[in-house]
């Protein structure tokens, strides 16, 4: 199955409420693969296409406003567009799902494949301090295991996840397999998980449920800001997650997420064929990053290549995490062209090797 | 000869009583403003139907953006102008309740029209409670879509001009050429009579939700003293000679 | 065993379901697969290719740039693709439209007159089936078996039909390949 599609088959079995959608290239599939799957019929899920991107981000915060299960999907300028959504939802402390198949930028850009939306999706996107948890999937297996994985971070903390994957990962087919079916949650379940905050309608036992992000008092906005502060570093402590290849005896890592990562893989094994003892670093979650794992590495190895479809964004947070222990470059291809294995393993040689 | 005020509040002198479903907290609004009545009228609606344990409110960005403080019911916040959307997403995922947005000129004829054309011409099975003064009241009395043309605002110093500002815009009847609506109407509140049928509107657009009749849409004509800079009597005044030829009361639509 | 191969043509000559169709065939006999397409608009008409890898290991990088295996099916495609092959791969590639042949004398090249066996068999369709059957003659990653368990798989059950026409023209490949 193709990528996108397994978003859609993820989020049936996964027992999803409701999914809000416009159509953008390279991810409408998702919205079409529900919209033939029926899952109304079989689930009750809720499958709508919305006027816009807003719309549906905003739809996307009444299901989750309710204690339901409610995703959307996108790509880049279709997350512009969600990003007001997006801080209202973290604002309200709400969990939600959020799919970006990202293509090349800026303006309108290009449909093909980009990792340029990485700022927009780690550093909260919208305004105000906040964060979205951010899964990068590497294959489709991941597109796969990610949607039942962020609805389950995304209740955690209530707070929207993120799942940046890129055209590459959306269009691609591979072998996947698909979770067991997980009935939706019923009204008792709601009670049981969301039952202290969610809108259910107002019994006489209980005060209303106000779902907010609005609070004129700035010394109560402040404390509030302290609680998600709280929340943010609860996640990296206990949500970081990432990957190593081959980094046990390697003298220099290639990290990079996402579809970079996987042709950084051929990258390593090019290197070791021509007796370069190199690794790959793969964050798994982008936020939060995972710090202290390239801290550690950065004691041992001379140098890391920060590979990236963007012009260098998330070399930021390897450089933040190395902490000048070890050089660091950044190789990137932007603008809807894929990087080769090829020249990831020149960039190597030329930037770090001989520098 | 002298009266104790405990003496006179007796079960059996009272003739008026504020409806359990208001909560006790004291309004934010303006004297004069139309908000706090309309308020008092969905209050009493949800409570009369007996339907406040399955209503669930949609407060706007605008002076009633705080609405969730005086209807003791479920709400939820939304962004400016995404009311109707929210709605969506509740509405779809709660078939059995009744939802409902509060929204004013500015938030739902001008950066909402997207959202609110959209869940009408979907037929949304929602009421959207559109309340329009004319003007943006929370911001400071700066022009909004429906501000009649010659009106004076902060960003219409010499009053609204239709070549630089365009013309007011009636978004109640372009609603009603939708095929989703079931039910519109344009009501006030400014006499006992007015909040009557204001009241029986609002009634009648709960009560279609309860039949699913399509989206059922309510714009109630008020005023904003503090905004037009009028005592509320001359506002009264001047919404009736102005506002309501511009925006005459009565149904749209009733199917 | 990882063969990494480029199948690259006009849209419409069936490139993507017939690199669908091989990768299906791989999963059918347990193989790690990767399918990866060009997409937007130059899938109306332009030119399509896709990436399908097959192996027995974990697939990295589902975009390369050199490949085992190029199957070549207009002269853009040639232009593109012929110098991507690796050193001792192979280039597939049906003559028709093809006004510069391939000139590399360290690959295996060769010839499949799949649109004019088509146009013959009165099944212009089967196309890609037959280029399918001549690569598998050549290169017989996967066995005849799971191919047809491939097709049953892709194709939508109201064309289950059709799995018989494919197979005879995939055999139809098999016996009219030619090393040039």
């Amino acid at each position: 199955m193709k990528g996108n599609e397994v978003i859609a088959e993820a989020a049936i079995r996964c027992g999803c409420d409701g999914y809000f959608g416009y159509p953008i290239t390279p991810q409408s599939e998702i919205m079409e693969t529900l919209m033939a799957r029926e899952p109304w019929k079989e689930t009750g899920m809720v499958v709508l296409q919305a006027e816009s991107e807003i719309a549906a981000i905003n739809m996307v915060y009444g299901a989750a406003a309710c204690g339901k299960k409610a995703m959307t999907s996108s790509s880049s300028p279709g997350l512009s567009l969600k990003q007001e959504g997006l801080t209202y939802l973290a604002g309200a402390e709400l969990p939600c799902l959020v799919v970006d198949v990202a293509r090349g930028g800026p303006g309108l850009g290009t449909i093909q494949p980009a990792q340029s939306d990485y700022f927009q999706a780690t550093r909260g996107g919208g305004h105000g301090d906040y964060h979205l948890l951010v899964l990068a999937p590497a294959s489709v297996q991941e597109m796969n295991d990610f949607v039942a994985l962020g609805f389950e971070l995304a209740f955690k903390y209530r707070n929207p996840v993120m799942i940046l994957a890129d055209g590459v990962i959306g269009q691609m087919m591979e072998k996947v397999r698909l979770d067991d079916r997980v009935p939706r949650w019923s009204d008792e379940d709601i009670e049981r998980i969301s039952g202290e905050w969610a809108l259910t309608g107002k019994k006489n036992e209980r005060a209303r449920h106000v779902v907010t992000s609005l609070e004129l008092d700035s010394y109560k906005q402040e404390e509030f800001n302290h609680k998600l502060q709280a929340k943010y570093r609860r996640m990296e402590t206990e949500d970081v997650r990432h990957e190593e290849l081959s980094c046990d005896d390697a003298d220099y890592i290639f990290v990079a997420y996402g579809s970079s990562a996987r042709v950084c893989q051929k990258s390593v094994q090019l290197c070791r064929e021509q007796g370069i003892k190199a690794g790959l670093f793969r964050p798994i979650t982008l936020y939060p990053y995972p710090r202290l794992p390239l801290q550690a590495l950065a004691r041992r190895v001379k140098g890391f290549l920060a590979v990236e479809m963007s012009a260098g964004q998330m070399v930021d947070d390897v450089r933040l995490a190395v902490n000048a222990t070890a050089p660091v470059e950044h190789f990137g291809r932007y603008g809807g062209v894929i990087p080769t294995p090829d020249e990831i393993v020149e960039a190597l040689k030329k930037q770090i090797i001989k520098a | 000869m002298s009266v104790e005020l405990k003496e006179i509040i007796k079960e059996e002198n009272i003739v008026y009583r504020k409806t359990p479903a208001l909560t006790g907290n004291v309004m934010h609004y303006c004297p004069g403003c139309s908000h706090g009545v309309v308020h008092k009228l969905i209050a009493e609606v949800v409570e009369e139907m007996g339907v406040r344990d399955k209503t669930i409110g949609v407060s706007p960005v605008g002076c009633s953006v705080l609405a969730y403080n005086y209807i003791d019911i479920d709400w939820t916040e939304a962004a400016h102008g995404r009311a109707p959307a929210v709605a969506t997403g509740i509405s779809r995922l709660h078939p059995g309740k009744f939802v409902f947005t509060y929204q004013g000129d500015g938030d739902l004829a001008s950066i909402g029209t997207a959202e609110v054309m959209h869940a009408c011409n979907r037929g949304e099975n929602i009421v959207i409670i559109f309340v329009n003064n004319a003007i943006y009241g929370m911001t400071g009395g700066q022009m909004a879509p429906t501000t009649l043309v010659g009106q004076v605002t902060s960003t219409t110093p010499r009053g609204r001009d239709v070549k630089l500002n365009g013309f007011p815009m009636k978004i109640t009847e372009l609603l009603a050429r939708l095929d989703g609506t079931g039910f519109v109407t344009r009501q006030a509140v400014h006499t006992p009579p007015a909040i009557r049928k204001a009241k029986n509107a609002i009634r009648k657009a709960f009560e279609n939700t309860k039949k699913d009749k399509g989206t059922s849409f309510i714009e109630i004509v008020g005023t904003c003293s503090s905004g037009w800079k009028m005592t509320p009597v001359e506002a009264n005044r001047w919404m009736v000679e102005k506002m309501f030829p511009e925006y005459p009361l009565g149904d749209i639509k009733d199917i | 065993m990882t063969e990494e191969i480029i199948i690259a043509g006009f849209g419409g000559q069936g490139v993507l379901s017939m690199g669908k169709i091989l990768a299906y065939s791989g999963i059918m006999q347990d193989q790690e697969v990767a399918w990866m397409p060009s997409y937007g608009p130059e899938m109306r008409g332009g030119t399509a290719n896709v990436t399908v890898i097959l192996s027995d290991a974990r697939i990295s990088s589902p975009v390369l740039t050199r490949y085992d295996t190029a199957i070549i099916l207009n002269q853009q495609s040639m232009d593109k693709f012929e110098n991507a092959v690796k050193p001792g791969g192979m280039l597939l590639y049906d003559p028709n439209g093809i006004t510069r042949p391939p000139a590399r004398d360290d690959i295996a090249i060769y010839k499949i007159e799949a649109t004019r066996l088509a146009a013959e068999a009165g099944n212009p369709k089967s196309f890609n089936m037959i280029v399918l059957g001549a690569f598998l003659k050549v290169k017989p990653i996967v066995i005849l078996d799971n191919v047809e368990k491939g097709l049953a798989k892709s194709l939508p059950a109201r064309h289950h039909h059709l799995i018989p026409v494919n197979i005879e023209a995939i055999q139809s490949g098999m016996n009219h390949v030619e090393k040039s």
